[in-house]
């Protein structure tokens, strides 16, 4: 599956977030291609893809998107990366 | 000394800032006194949380506080507030007492430190330890110690 996990910048925190994500990604056992994005980029780069996650700030900016978008609270909590994951893969 | 070490230019422990505002002035003036950046990007990190919501406290108690590549950055880096006080940004990871400060020249340069900045913020052990330390000698050695698999 294909995911964006998206910032304000696309530098920072989004980079943590993707490689949490891609972490969570291998403990379920899922193949997937992360992407990280900023805000603005991100409804480009959303196109196609199977999920967005962003921070519970982002969220309502990214609802309006035709894909799945979903929020983390604590982006350095594998355990919640996975749980979340988990209802889309 | 680890890749973390060396992109750590500027250490601050045991900070009293009055509000998020004055945490992420110290955290920006850490990145102009390590040479990464110009006090517009201090400028640029405060808009940023003002325009977008306090979404760069991604973690309990821990902020990462960066704006874009742009001209205001000299160099990458990050630099590192420790808070005696710990301050509010109206997150649901409230109160934050770890500032850390991010600038990056382009998208790409600075993954390899963000991957070990990652994977010391997610050991509760870890933080716990640094949030602990007193000064920024004993920062740069717990660093280095989880660099080396140590601790």
């Amino acid at each position: 599956m294909r995911i964006v996990a998206v910032c304000g910048m696309g530098i920072g925190t989004s980079v943590l977030l993707k490689m949490n994500i891609e972490k969570a990604l291998d403990e379920l056992g899922v193949d997937g291609v992360v992407d990280a994005a900023d805000i603005t980029a991100a409804k480009g780069v959303a196109q196609g893809a199977d999920l967005v996650v962003t921070s519970e700030e982002l969220l309502s900016q990214l609802e309006s998107l035709p894909v799945d978008v979903v929020a983390v609270k604590n982006f350095m909590d594998l355990a919640e990366i996975t749980d979340t994951l988990d209802e889309y893969v | 000394m680890t890749a973390l070490n060396d992109a750590l230019g500027d250490i601050a422990v045991a900070a009293t800032p009055a509000d998020w505002r004055a945490a992420i002035t110290l955290a920006g003036d850490g990145l102009v006194r390590g040479g990464c950046t110009t006090h517009e990007y201090t400028e640029q990190m405060i808009a940023a949380i003002e325009e977008l919501g306090p979404y760069i406290v991604i973690a309990p108690g821990f902020a990462l506080a960066h704006s874009r590549p742009s001209e205001a950055v000299l160099a990458t880096g990050l630099s590192w507030v420790q808070l005696a006080s710990p301050v509010e940004f109206g997150s649901a990871n409230d109160p934050v007492d770890l500032v850390v400060g991010l600038a990056a020249k382009d998208h790409d340069g600075h993954i390899a430190v963000m991957s070990q900045l990652a994977g010391i913020l997610a050991s509760p052990e870890h933080m716990e330890s640094l949030k602990a330390a007193d000064s920024e000698a004993r920062v740069r050695e717990i660093i280095t110690s989880i660099e080396n698999g140590t601790t």
